[in-house]
């Protein structure tokens, strides 16, 4: 087994990408893309459709063009970073540089772990070597389906705008002259991602690629090959997210992605599913995304593995469990929720807008509840807008799978209450789903203060930009961004600003004191770990051995089983007759039959009668010949020998050679793994090899 | 070990179902149904039979229920709240939501209306349904570890599953009730190709042959239609569940394609929940619906409105739905009082009802006056329409989904005695598969599966694999033609090898059994082999003539042995190794080891090839040539080594080879 970390991804929109060679298959875990990195470029100026605003637009495009023709392109000084520093050009799209380096038709499976790992796929789907199979959770590839297409139609507004002839932005002397800022995004911080932006992919691209993805349910058996038995468990991150599990012959592995063990919206994470895997991989990065806490998770009673060596297995177990479900993190997260909506509302009262470009399906559905119960409870009647070009079918999805969701919220079902309210909210005007920003009906319906969820996190695509021009100068509307994005820069071609920013961060994977309690119950043999994450955990002691992994290196692993399982059916198995071998206490038997795989099992049958009766292999002789027994075996049978030894050269080559006088002559030539008996006489060669047989096993 | 079927309820009956199978010490017990047609204790299975204690929990691994008919479910809250059993129970999200209305509604009628001693309360109800483990479809179950479920869309109706369920090597598939046709409102069942040892079957219409359920459903939209037309009222009882949703949905599409504004009304409260209940549960209808969701959800009925009492009498014609399905009682009976009298009226009955209730009676005459109660006579004069479709596959769906699966053996449970014996004799005749139908109580005994496990060797497998590869997937034509394509299955692919597999298996002691290949005996296992060679040595030696200025002679005759097979079948593998010595000084021969297959026994040609360096004038080259006849030959003759002889053809003596 082998594992290459090709990214590490950073936060929750852009996901670790791996790819690991596992029984000769290459299965890449996450086919991501970055898109904190549009930030480098200029959001489209306000849309004269759109609900109109009075307030100057910055022209930042036409000075940036100026101001670029007058610098003196010799010069390398860095120029502060400011609004007229972004590309005004259609946006490029960053994928992961180090995928483009695999030929793609190398890889045999793709195993997507969000919708956000699967927002690059179509880059490889259009690729005509692509052979791949893909598997994503039935509700990660709907939601991820209706973000590439949301995204797709975001895009397409720069298109229109830039025209279809619209200038490269990656001028060799342009990029020089950026920022240093927007410099390392183009770059990367090692300097060597230039290579992976890429234009980006168009609708049919993204249909197409739908149609090679494979849909599965959670704890589904997907079969690749016969070999590999390929399973995804909930991951708890959000709705449809999944840890892997692929059962090889050569042994289990987990690939363990950010995850919540009581998630607020979606199906937790089960982690009891990964129980007794050979090799897991750790792949939840979140710890290292909110580095700054490292200090306070390692002060957490019971961070230490050494805590345990005194009690039972049961003991830690239930000990680590207890920690791994402790409701705090629930508690947290849902007090957050509360001071979301409670921020919300105060500016709301102070006649105030609340825009909320997050892209998170679980956070927006809480929220969106949020604020209907409080709008309810204070009997106001402010709008609540969805804006989208996926709003409506996006909706009515997360109507029809109670399956996808956490327990409270199946619970309320069975009890009898819809899953969500937003059918009655929309009857009854308080919610509305529309596509684009600039539809007429919008225009007439539309009503301010009001609440706004719309695309793109970034602050660089989709209705978002409009709406963010038009409050950016209030300062009693409010802007809830999550943390890990680059605010700054996020913001700065909004700036100056009177606007609110509510910045919050969401519980977007396991605490590293989560880890390694997580790894105490799941008890793999061997754990492919982040060497980022290896100075913040505490050794353990455990039965288990660590490698650590970094980006672009590759790991390892010698397969946890050396051979396979193997089936034998018994009406085969009845056949059989074993032979007590005379050298060692070992019984033996020869096997004939029909080799089946089958969801990653070997299984030998009894073929037909046909196969079974059709020609054997050579007897099999095991032991040795000693040339005096040989001679005694002959003499018993009446024959007259001589013997004769020959010594090769270093001793290598010894040999006995018999020669048989009577009845007639032969020559028995008896070697360590071989006799030759050379003769004329049939019936003389007959009882020769007979009395060699009477000293060897024959099978 | 044996597959133990121990049948407690729906054997050659229709009714209370419930088997308990035991699989390799493993429990299950696959529903636990009422018959509606018993008020004593014979309307629930005999639960002593699990065990003689009562302790219950200890005695079953876990339940496993396939869908919300009470036939299937009706008898588990007595089951779980008052016999006692407190362990695992499995059944799907849509039959876990839609069960509790189904049990509840038939708690109201025999307790409150009926007046009957209640045995269980509502209460019940809402503890049992909290120990029940919601699953999806095809998710792999792992109950403990070693019993592992899983459920196949079984359409019949919303939430029907059939259940796989695997211990050890041995497997079963429990089918509940199902559909082998998609219909208008649910897709056809599917499952995937499984290693069964038995499969037990629903076999309601085991010797019907039916057509498709479309004309069926034209037939009865036009008797609605025709009636409201003339102005008249329709009286549909159904149950709350599923029927009621089927027959609404296609009534409202109806309307609104015909435009029209007839009311379609609903009679109990209960539906409301039904029909969000299937809104939600949408994913689990036919893919037709499903995929228009997002524009309109079928279950999302435009045109119906709730009923109340004060309604019975209005004027002008509806189509009113009306709980519960049997006429014997509740709302559906006050209806039918009021309507059956009025010649443009009509009521449609549901295809299969229980003997007790007055439905019965109406479809088998047509009577003008029956008798309700001691004293209570009714005049029926309205048009009486049977609704003759039926959610439960037919006698070819069961051969089809048997033949599919092609188990070792099928039970046969959910159906009428004599039918099932045809059936019986129709799967062992037809489709060699050994069948039974057990009556209730009885315990069947079957054997069941088991693979001796060993381990194997890498370069053994290989050995086996390498070669021309088999493969075979599931949703292969004859999947299409079962109807099993309703949703993209994941094809379960088979590798077969048309190559017999050989290898040595070796057993040691507290060691798996390990299956290596030949030539890893010794490396694997330290375990030496022995040769034993037959050979005949020709001891042959030749001139050569003067190639002095060459090097390598393409034209030099080859030297030739020939020989004469003694057998007269299959072919042979004959090594031959030569060893030999030059006369003159620069010349060197490429000894070769040949390897033959000979066919049918056939003469032999070897040949022995010369790279004469240069330099030599002439050479004269002695070899010693050994022939020799594998042991197959031993093998064939008895164990009797074979030798025969050999000549040297195509020159002894060679001098220019011609
Ligand atoms: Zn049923
Ligand atoms: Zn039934």
């Amino acid at each position: 087994m082998e594992l290459t970390c090709l990214s590490e991804g950073k936060g929750f929109y852009f996901p670790p990408c791996h790819i690991m060679d596992i029984c000769g298959f290459r299965v890449l875990f996450d086919c991501p893309m970055d898109l904190s990195s549009l930030a480098i470029f200029s959001p489209l100026p306000v849309d004269a459709n759109a609900i109109s605003n009075d307030e100057n637009i910055s022209g930042s495009c036409h000075k940036y063009a100026d101001l670029e023709l007058n610098e003196d392109k010799g010069q390398k000084i860095d120029k502060p970073l400011d609004a007229n520093s972004l590309i005004c050009a259609e946006p490029q799209y960053k994928t992961i540089t180090n995928l483009l380096l695999w030929n793609v038709s190398f890889i045999d499976v793709v195993l997507i772990s969000r919708p956000m790992g699967m927002l690059g796929l179509p880059f490889l789907t259009r690729n005509k070597d692509f052979i791949a199979k893909v598997y994503v959770t039935e509700a990660a590839a709907k939601i991820g389906q209706l973000m590439m297409e949301d995204l797709v139609v975001m895009h397409e507004e720069f298109r229109q705008f830039y025209g279809p002839d619209a200038r490269k932005w990656m001028n060799w002397e342009e990029i020089e002259l950026l920022p240093l800022e927007l410099r390392q995004i183009v770059f990367g911080a090692d300097g060597t991602e230039f290579g992976g932006w890429v234009s980006l992919y168009s609708a049919a691209d993204v249909k197409a690629c739908m149609l090679k993805v494979d849909s599965l349910k959670y704890a589904e058996e997907a079969c690749y090959n016969g070999t590999l038995i390929l399973k995804a468990f909930s991951s708890g991150l959000d709705i449809g997210t999944c840890n892997w599990s692929i059962t090889s012959p050569k042994g289990s592995i987990a690939y363990i992605s950010n995850s919540i063990f009581s998630s607020a919206t979606a199906m937790s994470c089960n982690y009891e599913a990964l129980q007794r895997t050979d090799v897991i991989v750790y792949s939840d990065f979140s710890s290292s995304d909110a580095a700054n806490k490292f200090d306070d998770d390692n002060n957490c009673p019971g961070a230490a593995g050494n805590n345990f060596s005194n009690l039972s297995d049961d003991d830690v177990n239930s000990k680590a469990r207890t920690t791994l479900l402790d409701a705090d993190e629930y508690l947290e997260e849902m007090a957050k929720l509360d001071f979301i909506c409670s921020c919300s509302m105060d500016c709301i009262n102070s006649g105030g807008s609340v825009l909320i470009p997050i892209g998170r399906l679980g956070i927006v559905l809480q929220l969106l509840e949020r604020f209907a119960l409080c709008l309810a409870s204070e009997n106001a009647k402010v709008p609540i807008f969805v804006i989208s070009s996926v709003a409506e079918e996006l909706m009515a999805f997360t109507n029809i799978i109670p399956e996808w969701f956490c327990e409270q919220w199946q619970d309320r079902l069975y009890s009898g209450q819809p899953l969500f309210s937003h059918k009655e909210m929309l009857k009854d005007g308080r919610l509305y789903l529309f596509p684009a920003i600039h539809s007429l009906e919008l225009l007439t319906i539309w009503q301010e203060p009001c609440f706004v969820f719309c695309p793109h996190w970034s602050l660089r695509l989709g209705p978002v930009t409009h709406l963010l021009r038009r409050w950016c100068g209030d300062p009693n509307s409010l802007l809830v961004v999550e943390e890990g994005v680059d605010v700054n820069l996020a913001l700065l071609p909004f700036k100056p600003m009177a606007i609110k920013v509510l910045q919050c961060s969401f519980l977007s994977g396991m605490k590293l004191q989560k880890s390694q309690q997580l790894l105490k119950i799941l008890q793999p043999r061997h754990v492919l770990f982040p060497e980022k994450l290896r100075q913040h955990i505490s050794p353990l002691e455990t039965s288990f051995s660590f490698d650590y992994y970094s980006e672009n290196k590759t790991i390892h692993i010698s397969n946890p089983k050396e051979d396979s399982e193997l089936d034998i059916e018994v009406e085969l198995a009845r056949r059989l007759q074993y032979t007590t071998l005379k050298q060692k206490d070992i019984n033996i038997l020869r096997l004939k039959g029909e080799l089946v795989v089958e969801r990653g099992r070997y299984r030998l049958s009894l073929g037909n009668e046909q196969v079974m009766s059709s020609q054997t292999r050579p007897m099999l002789h095991i032991g040795g010949v000693y040339s005096n027994d040989l001679l005694m075996a002959l003499q018993k049978m009446g024959m007259k020998a001589t013997v004769e030894e020959i010594t090769g050269v270093g001793g290598s080559d010894n040999a006995s050679i018999i020669h048989v006088l009577e009845p007639s002559k032969a020559v028995i030539e008896v070697r360590e793994a071989q006799t030759l008996i050379s003769n004329g006489d049939e019936n003389v060669a007959t009882l020769i090899s007979q009395a060699v047989y009477s000293l060897l096993d024959c099978v | 070990m044996d597959i133990e079927c121990l049948v407690l309820g729906a054997g050659q009956e229709v009714g209370k179902s419930c088997v308990v199978v035991t699989i390799n010490g493993k429990r299950i017990m696959f529903d636990c149904g009422m018959h509606m047609g018993y008020l004593d204790h014979q309307r629930y299975p005999d639960f002593s039979m699990i065990s003689k204690s009562g302790e219950f929990t200890d005695s079953l691994t876990c339940i496993i229920i396939t869908h919300f008919h009470l036939d299937h479910i009706g008898a588990l809250p007595y089951f779980t709240e008052v016999c006692g059993y407190n362990g695992p129970i499995y059944m799907t999200y849509p039959t876990k939501a839609l069960a509790p209305l189904m049990l509840e509604d038939y708690r109201k009628v025999m307790v409150d209306r009926r007046g009957e001693e209640e045995q269980f309360s509502s209460e019940h109800i809402v503890k049992c349904m909290k120990k029940v483990t919601a699953v999806d479809l095809k998710q792999t179950i792992q109950v403990d570890e070693d019993l592992q479920i899983r459920a196949y869309y079984a359409g019949h109706v919303l939430g029907a599953a059939m259940f796989y369920a695997k211990v050890g090597d041995a497997a079963i598939v429990y089918t509940g009730d199902y559909n082998m046709t998609p219909d208008r409102h649910l897709g056809a069942a599917q499952i995937d190709r499984l290693q069964l040892d038995v499969v037990i079957t629903e076999s309601t219409y085991a010797t019907t042959y039916r057509d498709s359920k479309y004309a069926k459903e034209r037939e009865f939209l036009k008797a609605v239609h025709k009636c409201v037309a003339g102005g008249g009222k329709v009286l549909i009882p159904t149950f709350a569940l599923g029927r009621a949703q089927e027959l609404c949905m296609l009534l409202d599409d109806y309307w609104e394609r015909m435009n029209l504004k007839v009311p379609i009304y609903f009679s109990a409260g209960l539906t409301i929940q039904a029909n969000m209940y299937y809104k939600i549960f949408i994913n689990w209808t036919s893919k037709k619906v499903k995929d228009t969701y997002a524009t309109r959800n079928a279950f999302d009925f435009k045109n119906v409105c709730s009923f109340d009492r004060s309604m019975i009498n209005a004027p002008g014609p509806c189509v009113l739905f009306a709980t519960p399905g049997m006429i014997s009682g509740g709302f559906s009976l006050e209806v039918f009082r009021q309507w059956a009298p009025h010649e443009g009226n009509l009521v449609m009955l549901p295809g299969f009802h229980i003997k007790i209730s007055i439905s019965c009676c109406l479809c088998s005459k047509t009577p003008t006056q029956i008798r309700l109660d001691q004293d209570v006579f009714i005049d029926v004069r309205c048009q009486i329409h049977q609704l003759s479709f039926s959610p439960h596959t037919d006698a070819k769906g069961i051969m089809d989904l048997v033949k599919f699966l092609s188990p070792k053996h099928v039970v046969l449970v959910h159906g009428e005695k004599p039918k099932m014996a045809a059936l019986k004799e129709k799967i062992q005749s037809e489709l060699g598969i050994k069948c039974y139908y057990p009556a209730n109580n009885e315990n069947l005994c079957i054997p069941s599966t088991h693979h001796v496990k060993a381990v194997a060797s890498d370069a053994f497998l290989q050995s086996c694999l390498c070669p021309n590869f088999k493969f075979l997937e599931t949703s292969s034509e004859q999947d299409s033609e079962l109807a099993i394509t309703h949703n993209i299955a994941m094809p379960q692919l088979q590798v077969y090898d048309d190559r017999v597999c050989e290898g040595v298996l070796t057993l040691q002691r507290d060691q798996n059994p390990k299956v290596v290949n030949h030539n890893e005996l010794m490396s694997a296992l330290g375990i030496k082999t022995h040769e034993v060679k037959l050979a005949q040595c020709c001891e042959v030696s030749r001139e050569f003539p003067d190639y002095r200025h060459e090097h390598i002679y393409s034209n030099m005759p080859p030297l030739l042995l020939k020989g004469k097979m003694p057998s007269q079948n299959t072919s042979h593998t004959v090594n031959s190794c030569c060893t030999s010595s030059m006369a003159g000084e620069e010349l060197a021969a490429k000894t070769t080891t040949a390897r033959w297959k000979l066919g049918g026994g056939f003469e032999l040609e070897l040949r022995f090839e010369y790279e004469i360096g240069g330099g030599a004038e002439r050479g004269e080259m002695e070899a010693r040539w050994w022939v020799f006849w594998d042991e197959v030959v031993l093998v064939e003759d008895g164990g009797q080594p074979v030798v025969w002889g050999l000549e040297v053809a195509g020159g002894g003596k060679g001098d220019d080879g011609t």
